[in-house]
């Protein structure tokens, strides 16, 4: 199945779905939001593209294997709990930085772990989703 | 009781009473498509009722999980009638 009307849609909706769901993970610290919708968000716009496109051109898109991302994701949660123990405090202990930075707000360990659930969601969903549509194709 | 009250309360009711008559297509729909255009008006319904809900409690945050549903619900409606076509071809 190829339709051009969702093909062109899924272009122009792909970024906005990214942006939307960075937004989400910005969000999340006090709001509604954070890593794992924003992730969902993501893996989202890429199963949109993935229906619209086909495996391939989807697989183009990521460039990245999922299972890189999970790893990512996993690697930036566990260096966001060891940063606690380099300054002395205990384990998991919340840093944050003294002065704010414009958009993006208050940056500390706990935006690094929302990161790393950000990508481990992403990664681990685009995996699910990709197993699925590979085993369509067979 | 200011009219946006009285407002939001009837649409309350009334968002309410048609998910009741969706939940019962859903149920009987004699072929899966009925039951596919069940759950896309579903998401609907929800996206409606969230929005008056915010209305009701005077907060923005919740109108972002409309916006999130409505880009899942469609989604799935893609999703499914994707593997709809899929099925009746072969």
């Amino acid at each position: 199945m190829f339709s051009i009307i969702l093909s062109t849609a899924s272009r122009y909706l792909l970024p906005l779905m990214l942006i939307f769901s960075f937004f989400l993970f910005l969000r999340g610290h006090n709001e509604p939001g954070g890593g794992f919708v924003g992730g969902l968000v993501a893996a989202a716009a890429y199963a949109l593209y993935l229906i619209a496109n086909g495996i391939e051109e989807a697989k183009l898109l990521l460039r990245a294997e999922p299972i890189k991302l999970i790893a990512l994701g996993l690697f930036f949660a566990i260096v966001s709990t060891f940063l606690s123990l380099m300054t002395g405090q205990d384990f998991m202990t919340g840093i944050w930085a003294k002065n704010e930075f414009p958009v993006i707000g208050k940056v500390g360990t706990p935006l690094l772990f929302d990161l790393g659930v950000y990508f481990l969601v992403l990664g681990i969903v685009l995996k699910i989703i990709f197993s699925l549509a590979e085993e369509d194709n067979k | 009781m200011s009219f946006l009250e009285i407002a939001v309360n009837i649409s309350i009711i009334m968002i309410g009473l048609s998910l009741i008559l969706i939940f019962i297509r859903l149920a009987i729909g004699p072929t899966i498509e009925d039951r596919i255009v069940a759950l896309d008006l579903l998401a609907a319904n929800a996206i409606g009722f969230v929005a008056v809900y915010a209305i009701q409690n005077k907060t923005t945050t919740f109108l972002d999980v409309g916006i999130i549903v409505a880009l899942l619900a469609f989604l799935g409606t893609v999703a499914f009638a994707y593997y709809l076509e899929r099925r009746t071809r072969k």
